[in-house]
């Protein structure tokens, strides 16, 4: 592909909100899960909850849209002077030429489960503040946004679980290369809810512990939330060769099961393979690799198989869930600006709480940060349903 | 705005009273009367058993609009990228696990909670087909068909491959049915490809219009284009029935649509 820039980034997750708290908390090796004290759920797990999320206050003329899920969009929004950057850029490029592509898997659920405990009793009737379109619906983050910031071009949520947020990368690329528009916002949005906590826990996949991904004694996921966002765009002469760009994008699907990778990671292969080749970058070629990492016992195993097929054992690696949580469907753009961070501020990320690294998974699992500059680097972003996405992102220059 | 082309090779439709792509074609070139009656949901035959027990209405209605439209295409469903487009997930699934959460006991079913994922059919769909290409699932409320169209249009252009486009949507039980009313269960697919081939109908062109969205002529077919938002197809449909060199607005986001032209091949 002709490469894209991402003029602008920003995240917001448990470490804090914006760039700096993560760059500062990934250089030294911190986390910010927390032991489970979410909403009223009762179940021995760690998260990572964001703190100011409930104070975040909507436009009174945007209060449909008012569920967790929003509120941390907005609040995300707002960091870095982002909001002011997109509003800069919708008003270079022309409202119906900038698009904008989010993620989510689970919207702002929360609310339907909250408004269940409150069903009329004789009727079963769900209260008449709850607005389905506005919080429930997976669309609605970008019908708020859309609002929020004024735009007027395509507009699309994609929903493919753990893999939303790459996915949007590819989308907004294919729109740009086809000339419908010049500039997008992309990103994630995934908030706590209790249907992935009470979900994940049904499946006996989430850990009593921080996560501790590839390591030893990995016993399953800590759910976490976050919202990360991008302006990209073609490169322009002005374009500094510093800029971060993305080079690359893979998808593809396991077709094996709903739940559960395919054991040799094939998908997650063909994923790796895909984004290497659109990117033109050799495996050689590839300095550092941001994982899926779940810390699943099996998500583990077949994401090292993969990368030893494709990358060998040599790349340095680790999964930054250990620090974020897992951000489900903002986990794709979190790690794509973790990756921003690595190359623009020239260290590679520990991954946290992973005393001993499983030598069965054969792969260079950095248990300490690296000053070492990366200036090519592959994430991955996998998903329910067998769906995967690799990003390759580097330096313009 | 830059409008994007493809070759239409193949189409399905299953709604109430429409029980494949003949009879859709038939009703709306004129030919034979709309009778509304309900959705059948064929049983995915394609799925191993186990897995068949577990799909919901809005899996059963992609997997076998998928399966109708690349067999009227001639192409192996392993061969085609994959673009999933509705407005919700499955209603039932998301009531009962709803339902549920507002218990004490909370305990989830993991097959409801796997199902719960909005890619669940295209999940199934790859599981059913054995396609390992790329597939997305996506969203736009009641424009997630012209959302999906564009996104598989934009596919063809630019990774020059064929791409199928899935747009399902079934409905809720009460009470989110009062908050999200919707219609029968509705699905149409659409192969969409680079080049002209041998089954290839009608060549396609779309781009964002000023233009409102065009209704159907009939009564009866307004409402069930009205009903879901994968009935929003059905002006398009209509030109690729009567085998028209025609246009029609399909309903996008806010205040704009879809312009559609057609050109019979």
């Amino acid at each position: 592909m002709t490469p894209l820039i991402l003029s602008r980034y920003t995240a917001t997750t448990c470490l804090g909100h914006g760039l700096a708290p993560m760059a500062a908390a990934l250089r030294e090796a911190h986390g910010g899960l927390t032991r489970c004290a979410f909403e009223t759920v009762d179940l021995d797990t760690w998260v990572g909850e964001i703190s100011g999320v409930d104070g975040e206050r909507l436009p009174a003329s945007l209060r449909e849209f008012n569920c967790r899920n929003n509120r941390l969009a907005q609040l995300a929004l707002r960091q870095d002077g982002f909001d002011e950057a997109v509003r800069a850029a919708i008003a270079r490029v022309g409202r119906r030429r900038f698009g904008l592509y989010l993620g989510t898997s689970t919207s702002g659920i929360l609310e339907t489960e909250i408004a269940y405990r409150h069903r009329d009793p004789l009727t079963g009737a769900l209260p008449a503040e709850l607005s389905y379109r506005g919080t429930h619906n997976t669309f609605s983050v970008a019908a708020f946004l859309r609002e929020l910031l004024g735009v007027d071009g395509p507009t699309v949520v994609i929903s493919t679980a753990c893999s939303s947020s790459a996915k949007v990368f590819g989308a907004a690329r294919r729109m740009i290369e086809a000339g419908v528009i010049d500039a997008a916002l992309v990103g994630g949005v995934d908030s706590l809810c209790l249907t992935t906590l009470y979900g994940f826990h049904s499946l006996q996949l989430t850990s009593a512990g921080p996560c501790r991904p590839f390591a030893i004694d990995r016993d399953g996921i800590s759910i976490g939330e976050g919202a990360a966002f991008a302006v990209l765009e073609r490169p322009g002469p002005q374009s500094s060769s510093e800029a971060i760009a993305l080079l690359g994008v893979g998808e593809s699907s396991d077709a094996y099961h709903l739940s559960a990778p395919h054991p040799d990671g094939l998908g997650a292969r063909l994923a790796m393979e895909a984004a290497l080749s659109d990117a033109a970058v050799e495996p050689g070629q590839v300095d550092y690799l941001n994982l899926h990492g779940t810390a699943t016992a099996s998500n583990d195993r077949a994401e090292s198989r993969a990368i030893v097929a494709v990358l060998g054992s040599a790349v340095p690696c680790s999964s930054t869930k250990g620090a974020t949580g897992h951000t489900l469907g903002a986990a794709g753009a979190v790690e794509v600006v973790v990756c921003a961070i690595a190359i623009a501020q020239g260290f590679m990320p520990a991954g946290i709480n992973t005393a001993v690294v499983d030598p069965e998974l054969r792969v260079n699992y950095l248990t300490a940060t690296r000053s070492v500059r990366p200036s090519r680097v592959l994430t991955n972003s996998f998903g329910f349903g067998g769906t995967n996405c690799s990003l390759v992102l580097g330096r313009l220059g | 705005m830059t409008a994007l082309s493809a070759y239409i090779d193949g189409l399905s439709v299953i709604g109430p009273g429409l029980a494949d792509w003949p009879a859709a074609e038939a009703v709306l070139a004129g030919r034979a009367a709309y009778a509304p009656d309900t959705t059948v949901l064929p049983a995915p035959l394609a799925l191993p058993a186990a897995e068949r027990r577990r799909t919901g209405p809005g899996t059963k209605l992609a997997i076998a609009a998928g399966l109708e439209a690349a067999g009227r295409a001639g192409l192996d469903a392993r061969s085609l990228l994959s673009v999933f487009t509705s407005s919700g997930g499955d209603g039932d699934n998301c009531h009962a696990i709803c339902e549920t959460l507002a218990t004490t006991d909370r305990q989830l079913s993991p097959t409801r909670f796997h199902n719960s994922v909005h890619n669940a059919p295209a999940g199934y769909w790859s599981i059913a087909t054995g396609a390992m290409a790329a597939s997305t699932a996506l969203c736009a409320y009641d424009a997630s068909f012209a959302a999906g169209l564009l996104e598989a249009l934009a596919q063809v252009v630019v990774d020059r491959r064929a791409v199928l486009l899935i747009a399902c949507d079934t409905g809720y039980p009460p009470p989110l049915q009062q908050k999200r009313p919707l219609a029968d269960p509705f699905g149409a697919a659409l192969v969409l490809a680079p080049q002209r081939g041998p089954r290839s109908r009608a060549r396609l062109t779309a781009g964002l219009s000023d233009c409102g969205a065009d209704s159907m002529p009939q009564a009866q077919l307004e409402r069930l284009r009205l009903g879901t938002p994968a009935g929003r197809s059905l002006p398009l449909l209509a030109l690729l029935a009567r085998r028209a060199s025609a246009a029609a607005h399909v309903e996008y986001l806010g205040t704009m649509s879809l312009r559609t032209e057609v050109e019979p091949c």
